[in-house]
């Protein structure tokens, strides 16, 4: 039972909910504390000390993000007290930090850079500190740099790594003054058992941990004349891109995101939807297969339960902490890699383009997917599958810069061959959502009918729960399938690592009776991603699930087998799922990696 | 069994392998070892299952879990208030004069590390330096000889 | 003066008495809340820290219920100055562990803890010896009560009670943000006392001779009497049991050497006093004195004039920039700022003014800091700056 107490603020009285932190009950009056440690995704450090408020009869200030109200306290949030020490606190982050902000990457989006903006902290008397540190930048990783001479010291990347993401990659280590944010040994990130999911990225205020961006490389391929330049944008991107834009979040913004990246130059513009069309067709494919093989010829070589892979941050986590237990991914690579590796052969031979002359550009909602794309599996095109993966953010910097009034771009449509998609392709980017559309068109494959959901909407695999479950029961087969006749099958969901773990361990004890797990590295699956527009939130991440579904509600085709290029892909090129040509483009193996 | 990761097993064995039973094996190791090398605290972490990242961070923490590798005799001087003002910075140079090392660095055969270190609770014997655990107090120049030289001999009478 | 604020040595503490078996079997036969009340009369207070009411800290906690709770004896003593716990460890370890056990009688509590700092690793042997045989003897008169050593590893913040927990759990002893504190969110997340060294001994003198004794010492709002840990320009260093209360004009006519100059009190996060205020100033917790300064640990540290107070107030803040956990931005950047400050001002990089922004830099870690560490470097600062300023400029 909750209790209300009465409090109040800057003399103001308010009743809020026992518990409740002086923080939110300020936000509940209207009141914003200013804070840099706090972040709604995580636990409570308090210990940037930028929240301190006063409390009447009280000697000391208190964190307002740590303490929670007590009856009638009365809580003044900007005495010259507060004020004054508020400003020597920023005052003295800024003496530890290299604020060279004309050339950091977070430049306008930064949160320490603001609080010095609205307090006016225009003289700074204190020692500058920068000189005597020995701050590194870590550029080794293809996804992440780490300049630790931007860093504050918050413990959000720490926090995130480890609460959401169960990894731990990133430490807080040494005290006093020489505590700093590293890895196991001070390695380079790209060494550590990082997945490279980027929520740390996501969680960042500062410019510490940022993607590493190929914004100029990007624009350099648009501008060479001799080179084909392609783009695919993932699921979630629609969905979160105008955050950066201008538009709240949860805005569907598909059309105008194709019109802007046509009016950047982009020679084709097509959808990474289409792949995830076909990922569910090779994948629903070798789930049967691997049913079949358990169930009926025994094969202890082939495991179950059959797990996704089209978030290579999990892929990254389970080669690092799970190595023993690689045979359970699907052998399949992720939407992006299929495109890829179909851009510069399909799509090549059709368009009668020299492959080499093709740049392939990739917009994800995630940096995983820069890492993916550098993986020396991903060349079986014969080149380099995707040449560069670029964030949602970065999209949305390259919009900005080709000066394109976003929110008065008219919509226009994806290019053919690879630009068609269905229902089922766009809520990949939520978590379930690869679950959803496998089941959509699995059961179909398998019975001849629709799967019994009122509109196709599989509501058990949708939300934020960490771990959902489900569970559909094969009836009256086609001929082909009578093994599964009667068969339950039993399907997990797990979103944000700290979850996968859940999943992982029950499979190392041999308690997971699945048949099928979807995982996705981030919280919300990829439409919260650590490429998404920062900041990503609980709230946000529902706006943005919820116009994922509108948009798949809304599509004609919302079954993968109907898409008709895939179709079409089929007969022209693949032949059927799992051909020997699929199996050389589309499928990929896995290898284990240290735990540190 | 490598004689370290068997040191590890041993210790968790004794100590348990929850999350509050690091410190004691951290310290156990640092008391054969000396030191916890890359590979102690990957063994730790897979023993106890923690991140190794944790492990290190913990350590790093604590300025007793040397993570780099020291001789088989750690000197720490108490370099605080009172020490200092009883003639510690004698003490130091009759050391390195004697050892031929600076603050921070060991012996090249290995058996003596220079350190310093913050109040070692001696203040009215100061100045005080502890070698492993053992304590010395009221230390003068010719004290902390006559220690040192006893170190010497003692690692010379091993050696035989 | 008056009388009352004379210097009079006491004798309970080091006082070898023989008889801990009995007063432990007397102590635990009576109630709980009799005992609270003989502790909360002696008006006994922490003698590790901030000087909290024990008798009220044991009440918080037994009022909590939970079927498992702490005890646990902080023996970290890392406050620079502060050799007194070591001490009783080694001389009269009974009366601790005694305490130790009345107090889970008290709270209803089955483990204690000894957070011995890693620096006390030679007491281990003797020390492990008294528990073992006073464990035997709690299981003879059945109490279910043991107690295991925690050892430290070199990290003075860890003397802090919450970051003390965390260090126990096997992490970067780093503090926790309070409320919740240690009574309802100690150790493992489970009720728990935690008391200095030197409090438990206390304990037992009162549970031994009733309150009245220990409350006849002192004066007002500082009853008893309290060892101290006397160092530096002194002809006659060591631990002495004083009673609390006594002028500190007696204290320098009794350990000084003739030039004293200053005397830091309480260790480096305590203050300093000059020559002109020994009279003046007090040795206790509260009281109407013009000047007080809080005994803390105990730590009395004695400078004649031959000691340059920068170079004091350089060791001071070099040990707070090295000491300090780091986590929180007041005291991590603030120790860095004061410690450069100071050294910028006497090379004349800044000028003097930049003291006064130093001031007010400390005022804001007072203010601000997340643990006690980093608001108490203001003491020494302040009291240091202010009256010595000539030192730190020229
Ligand atoms: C930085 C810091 C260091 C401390 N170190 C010690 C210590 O070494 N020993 C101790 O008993 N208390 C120490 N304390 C005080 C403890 O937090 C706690 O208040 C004390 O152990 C309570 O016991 P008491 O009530 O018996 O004094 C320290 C506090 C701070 C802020
Ligand atoms: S991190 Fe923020 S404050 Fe620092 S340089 Fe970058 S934009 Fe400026
Ligand atoms: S990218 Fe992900 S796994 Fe890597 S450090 Fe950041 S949060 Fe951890
Ligand atoms: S890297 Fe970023 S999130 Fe991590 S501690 Fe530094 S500023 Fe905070
Ligand atoms: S005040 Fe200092 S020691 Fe205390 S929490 Fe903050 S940084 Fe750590
Ligand atoms: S936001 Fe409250 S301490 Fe950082
Ligand atoms: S100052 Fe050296 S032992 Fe205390």
């Amino acid at each position: 039972m909750t209790k209300n107490i009465k409090i109040s603020i800057n003399g103001i009285p308010i009743e809020v909910e026992q518990g409740t932190t002086i923080l939110d009950a300020a936000r509940q009056a209207g009141v914003i504390i200013p804070s840099l440690c706090y972040h709604k995704d995580l636990c409570i450090a308090g210990n940037c000390r930028v929240c301190v408020v006063e409390i009447a009869g009280q000697k000391r200030l208190a964190a307002a993000c740590a303490t929670p109200c007590e009856e009638e306290m009365e809580i003044l949030t900007n005495s010259l007290n507060v004020l004054h020490s508020r400003k020597q606190i920023i005052e003295l982050l800024l003496s530890e930090h290299n604020a060279d902000c004309t050339s950091c990457f977070k430049n306008g989006s930064c949160e320490l850079q603001k609080l010095a903006s609205d307090y006016k902290i225009l003289k700074q008397d204190f020692i500058r500190l920068v000189p005597f540190k020995n701050y590194t930048i870590d550029k080794f990783s293809p996804s992440i740099i780490k300049d630790d001479s931007k860093c504050i010291r918050c413990q959000r990347c720490v926090r995130t790594c480890a609460e959401l993401q169960g990894i731990n990659a990133l430490t807080v280590a040494y005290k006093g003054d020489q505590m700093k944010i590293t890895t196991f040994f001070e390695k380079p990130i790209n060494d550590v058992v990082c997945s490279t999911c980027g929520q740390c990225i996501n969680h960042c205020p500062t410019g510490a941990l940022v993607e590493r961006n190929y914004i100029e490389k990007v624009w350099d391929a648009i501008a060479d004349k001799s080179k084909h330049v392609i783009v695919q944008t993932a699921p979630a991107v629609r969905v979160g891109l105008g955050e950066e834009l201008g538009f709240g979040p949860g805005e569907r913004v598909t059309g105008k995101m194709v019109t802007a990246l046509k009016r950047l130059g982009f020679d084709a513009v097509m959808d990474t939807d289409f792949t995830a069309d076909l990922t569910i067709m090779e994948e629903g494919t070798e789930l049967l297969t691997r049913l079949k093989s358990v169930l009926v010829d025994h094969d202890p070589k082939v495991k179950l339960p059959m797990a996704t892979s089209c978030s290579p941050g999990w892929i990254k986590y389970i080669e690092h902490l799970f190595p023993d237990f690689l045979d359970h991914l699907s052998t399949c690579k992720s939407p992006q890699q299929m495109f890829g590796a179909l851009a510069k052969t399909y799509y090549a031979k059709a368009r009668n383009l020299d492959p080499e002359k093709i740049i392939s550009v990739s917009i994800m909602p995630c940096t995983a997917k820069k890492f993916e794309a550098a993986r020396p599996e991903m060349h079986d095109s014969g080149y380099r599958d995707v040449d560069y993966v670029l964030t949602t953010r970065e999209l949305a910097i390259m919009i900005k810069q080709a000066g394109l009034d976003f929110m008065k771009l008219d919509d226009s449509h994806f290019d053919r061959l690879m630009g068609e998609s269905t229902g089922a392709a766009v809520i990949f980017g939520a978590t379930g959502g690869v679950m959803e559309a496998a089941l959509r068109t699995v059961y179909e494959l398998v019975t001849g009918r629709e799967i019994p959901f009122k509109n196709l909407n599989i509501t058990p695999v949708r939300g934020m729960e960490g771990v959902k479950e489900a569970s559909v029961k094969i009836e009256n087969p086609l001929e082909e399938w009578t093994f599964l006749d009667g068969v339950e099958l039993k399907c997990a969901v797990a979103h944000g690592l700290v979850n996968a773990h859940k999943i992982m361990e029950l499979i190392r004890l041999g308690k997971a009776d699945y048949h099928f797990v979807e995982i996705m590295a981030c919280p919300g699956g990829c439409l919260g991603g650590g490429g998404q527009p920062i900041p990503t939130s609980p709230e946000i991440r529902k706006k943005r699930a919820e116009a994922i579904y509108a948009e798949d509600e809304g599509m004609p085709l919302r079954k993968s087998h109907q898409n008709p290029e895939i179709i079409k892909i089929y007969k022209d090129f693949l032949d059927h799922p799992l051909s020997e040509k699929s199996h050389h483009l589309l499928h990929t193996h896995y290898v284990a990696r240290e735990r540190f | 069994m490598n004689p370290v990761s068997e040191l590890i097993k041993n210790l968790a064995d004794q100590h348990g392998r929850n999350r509050h039973n690091l410190l004691p094996i951290l310290q156990g190791v640092v008391e054969q070892e000396k030191y916890l090398s890359e590979f102690s605290m990957v063994e730790i972490a897979r023993e106890l299952d923690l991140p190794a990242s944790e492990v290190y961070g913990t350590a790093t923490f604590y300025s007793f879990l040397e993570y780099k590798k020291m001789g088989k005799y750690i000197i720490r001087i108490c370099k605080t208030i009172t020490c200092s003002m009883k003639g510690k910075n004698q003490i130091l140079l009759a050391i390195e004069d004697m050892l031929k090392i600076h603050v921070g660095e060991t012996t090249p055969d290995g058996n003596f590390s220079l350190l310093q270190t913050n109040c070692l609770g001696f203040c009215h014997k100061a100045p005080a330096m502890l070698v492993n655990s053992e304590v010395y107090t009221d230390l003068t120049p010719e004290k902390v000889r006559e220690v040192l030289s006893s170190y010497l001999k003692k690692q010379k009478e091993e050696k035989v | 003066m008056t009388a009352s604020y004379q210097l009079k040595r006491a004798d309970f503490i080091f006082k070898n008495e023989n008889d801990w078996e009995q007063v432990l079997q007397k102590s635990i036969s009576r109630s709980p809340q009799d005992l609270i009340n003989e502790l909360i009369s002696s008006e006994l207070k922490g003698r590790g820290g901030a000087g909290f009411p024990t008798g009220l800290k044991w009440k918080l906690t037994a009022e909590v219920s939970d079927s498992v709770k702490y005890v646990i004896c902080n023996a970290d003593e890392g406050e620079p100055g502060t050799f007194k716990d070591r001490e009783i460890l080694s001389m009269v370890p009974y009366k601790v562990l005694t305490g130790m056990a009345v107090c889970a009688h008290v709270i209803g509590a089955k483990e204690g803890y000894i957070y011995l700092r890693g620096e006390y690793f030679f007491l281990l042997p003797e020390l492990n010896k008294s528990i073992r045989e006073f464990e035997y003897y709690c299981k003879e008169i059945n109490l279910d009560f043991t107690i295991r050593i925690f050892m430290g590893s070199g990290a003075y913040i860890c003397g802090e009670e919450t970051a003390l927990f965390e260090s126990m759990e096997g992490k970067r002893g780093e503090p926790r943000n309070k409320p919740p504190y240690p009574s309802n969110y100690g150790y493992m997340g489970k009720p728990t006392v935690i008391n200095n060294v030197e409090t438990l001994a206390h304990t037992f003198t009162i549970f031994k001779y009733g309150a009245k004794r220990f409350y006849d010492l002192g004066v007002q709002y500082s009853r008893g009497s309290k060892l101290f840990s006397v160092s530096g320009d002194t002809p006659k260093p060591g631990i002495y049991e004083l009673e609390l209360g006594m002028s500190l004009a007696d204290f320098v006519e009794e350990f000084g050497d003739g030039d004293t100059k200053a005397v830091q009190v309480g260790g480096a996060s305590g203050f300093l006093v000059p020559r002109k205020r020994f009279n003046e100033t007090a040795i206790g917790f509260q009281g109407k004195l013009v000047g007080i300064s809080l005994p803390t640990g105990g730590s009395m540290m004695l400078f004649n004039s031959s000691r340059s107070m920068f170079n004091v107030l350089d060791n001071y803040l070099e040990f707070f920039r090295e000491e300090s956990c780091g986590q929180c931005t007041p005291c991590r950047v603030g120790c860095q700022q004061l410690l450069k400050g100071i050294k910028a001002v006497k090379r004349g990089e800044k000028n003097a003014k930049y003291l006064d922004k130093l001031l007010r830099l400390t005022e804001t870690m007072k203010l601000t800091a997340k643990c006690g560490l980093g608001q108490s470097v203001a003491n020494s600062f302040s009291s240091i700056v202010e009256n010595f300023r000539e030192e730190m400029i020229y």
